[in-house]
């Protein structure tokens, strides 16, 4: 009776820890199989890099490059915002901060990164774009800028957490042996704990990109949803996560338009495995030049 | 327990008595001084009173068992207890009469004159030529050509250079514990200390890697003022000419080496060196 127990016990976990492949596979076989009929209609090349998003006009043209651009200006300038940012507190949580500050910082950050994405939505939304309208003077204050900034104050938390992560994982014995020939704090900083935590730091930003350019809620509300090649940081845009869930609703299931949809989901899935995947190896090269693992 | 490599002064047995018992007198002056140092972690006390001298281009040895307080007092020569948030010193730590812990002393500046080897070989991850170099590229050192020179000679002087003159450019990772801890020294020598304090420097390595550090610390001492600590007995009867006990964060007897394990005045000295306890 017992051993039949502990083997279905055995059986249930098994399965449980299998679910997710299932779930990945399912996911990659289902976006796949709705994806690829769009391609009958047209050529990858032509969805890639076709300049007209127009998937409802008579005839409807299918090409995302305004919103692959989209997504990567958007990304770009969340980059720039939330490098700085992020890798900056993590420097300061690890280096400067005592304990009572590390205290209050460290949980502080963590909360900001559970915060719903659709309150920094309403955020950029209410507040944000209409300070920046004010500000430069635009005829629409949702555009890259807004965006941009919103997605890097969110991925922030992300960038700062593992990177402060990586600077702990650097062995104290580090900043030791600098001190010990007499580098001072900044020297000890720049040249051995920033470079020995460099691919954990780079881990944590490429991290914090997929985390922008997956965001969907944000981008919806304050993006502006033109799906126009942005010629500046002011012009509004429609970023891939914000076509597919704005137009998934009106777009009839079995339609090329249903279809181009997909193949735009399957891009994007296809872009942010490319960056965990390149995470994933970066900070095992990180793990080896430590020696922490072999 | 006969030192390998007897000093001038090792005849005159005795003849110079200070309040720590009795010095080798190679040229009177101490290099360092430890006088009335008490050192507290939080509120608790790690040392007591401690008063030593450390006599120039010797090697002394500090022995005693775990949590006895001799890894504590070596750091705090070349001020690397500062790291260590919540310590406090009291007492008047003297290098070359000057003391080290006023105001006015730079703890960077120190740290090249007292450099410090560590327990466990600590390189960086960097090649075996930036290792060496850093030292001297912390402290401005921007002429090639001089770096080369100073990290080819700190090489040779660790007793490295031979085996690794083919490898400069890999990884310092890749090396045996051994070998990274003689770089660790090269890169100590490099910045052209005065002082070099080993903490346990053999604690992580095999007997043949021990034997090389040991002959090593041997060649150091012509040139070098040197403390090392250890808690092994043997290797403190090689290396060192004069022997410092700890207990408990007392110092319980100093004086030299052969005369510490031949002759110990003290019980507990006599005690430890005879293995009744540590």
């Amino acid at each position: 009776m017992n051993k039949k127990k502990e083997l279905a016990i055995k059986y249930l976990f098994t399965a449980l820890a299998f679910a997710s492949l299932v779930f990945l596979i399912g996911i990659v076989l289902v976006l796949f199989k709705e994806a690829l009929p769009i391609f009958t209609k047209v050529s990858p090349g032509a969805f890639l890099f076709g300049e007209s998003w127009y998937p409802t006009a008579e005839p409807p043209e299918f090409g995302i490059l305004p919103l692959i651009l989209a997504s990567l200006w958007v990304t770009a300038g969340a980059l720039v915002i939330c490098v700085p940012l992020g890798v900056g507190s993590a420097l300061y949580l690890h280096e400067l901060a005592g304990p009572r500050q590390r205290a209050v910082l460290k949980p502080v950050i963590e909360i900001l990164a559970s915060v719903p994405s659709i309150i920094y939505g309403f955020f950029g939304m209410v507040i944000l774009a209409p300070l920046l309208q004010n500000s430069f003077d635009l005829p629409i204050g949702l555009c890259v800028l807004t965006t941009g900034i919103i997605l890097g104050v969110m991925a922030a938390p992300t960038v700062a957490s593992i990177s402060e992560d990586a600077l702990s994982y650097v062995p104290r014995s580090f900043r030791e042996a600098s001190f010990a020939v007499g580098a001072d704090r900044w020297q000890t900083l720049t040249k051995v704990i920033i470079p020995a935590a460099g691919s954990g730091i780079s881990t944590a930003i490429i991290l914090g990109m997929s985390r922008a350019i997956g965001e969907t809620m944000t981008v919806l509300m304050v993006a502006g949803g033109s799906a126009v090649i942005p010629r500046s940081i002011f012009d509004p845009v429609r970023p891939m996560t914000a076509a597919i869930a704005a137009e998934m609703g009106e777009a009839p299931v079995g339609s090329d338009h249903y279809h181009a949809l997909f193949a735009i989901a399957l891009i994007l899935f296809l872009i942010t495995f490319v960056f965990n995947i390149a995470a994933e190896f970066i900070s095992r090269r990180f793990r080896l030049k430590l020696g922490l693992s072999r | 327990m006969h030192n390998l490599h007897p000093s001038p002064a090792q005849g005159q047995i005795g003849l110079n008595i200070n309040p720590m018992g009795e010095a080798d007198s190679s040229d009177g002056k101490p290099k360092i001084s430890a006088r009335g140092v008490n050192f507290y972690y939080g509120s608790k006390r790690a040392l007591n009173n401690i008063n030593i001298d450390f006599t120039p281009r010797r090697v002394t040895a500090i022995i005693g068992p775990s949590g006895c307080g001799k890894s504590t007092f070596i750091r705090l020569l070349n001020r690397m207890h500062e790291l260590v948030p919540g310590s406090r010193l009291e007492g008047e730590i003297l290098l070359d009469g000057l003391d080290i812990l006023a105001q006015a002393c730079d703890a960077a500046e120190l740290r090249k004159r007292v450099g410090m080897v560590f327990q466990k070989p600590n390189p960086f991850p960097k090649s075996v030529f930036e290792n060496v170099a850093y030292g001297l590229e912390v402290n401005g050192v921007t002429d090639r050509n001089l770096i080369e020179e100073k990290v080819v000679d700190s090489l040779k002087k660790a007793a490295l250079w031979e085996e690794i003159k083919d490898r400069l450019k890999d990884s310092a990772l890749g090396l045996s514990g051994g070998q990274q801890q003689r770089l660790c020294i090269a890169r100590c020598l490099a910045v052209s200390p005065e002082v070099i304090l080993f903490d346990e420097p053999c604690a992580s390595l095999d007997p043949i890697s021990t034997a090389k550090i040991e002959e090593l610390i041997l060649a150091l001492k012509k040139e070098y003022t040197i403390v090392i600590v250890t808690h092994n007995m043997q290797q403190a009867a090689r290396v060192s000419d004069q022997t410092a006990f700890f207990l408990m964060g007392d110092l319980i007897e100093t004086g030299r080496t052969d005369r510490i394990f031949k002759a110990p005045r003290d019980k507990r000295t006599e005690d430890y060196i005879t293995g009744r306890f540590g």
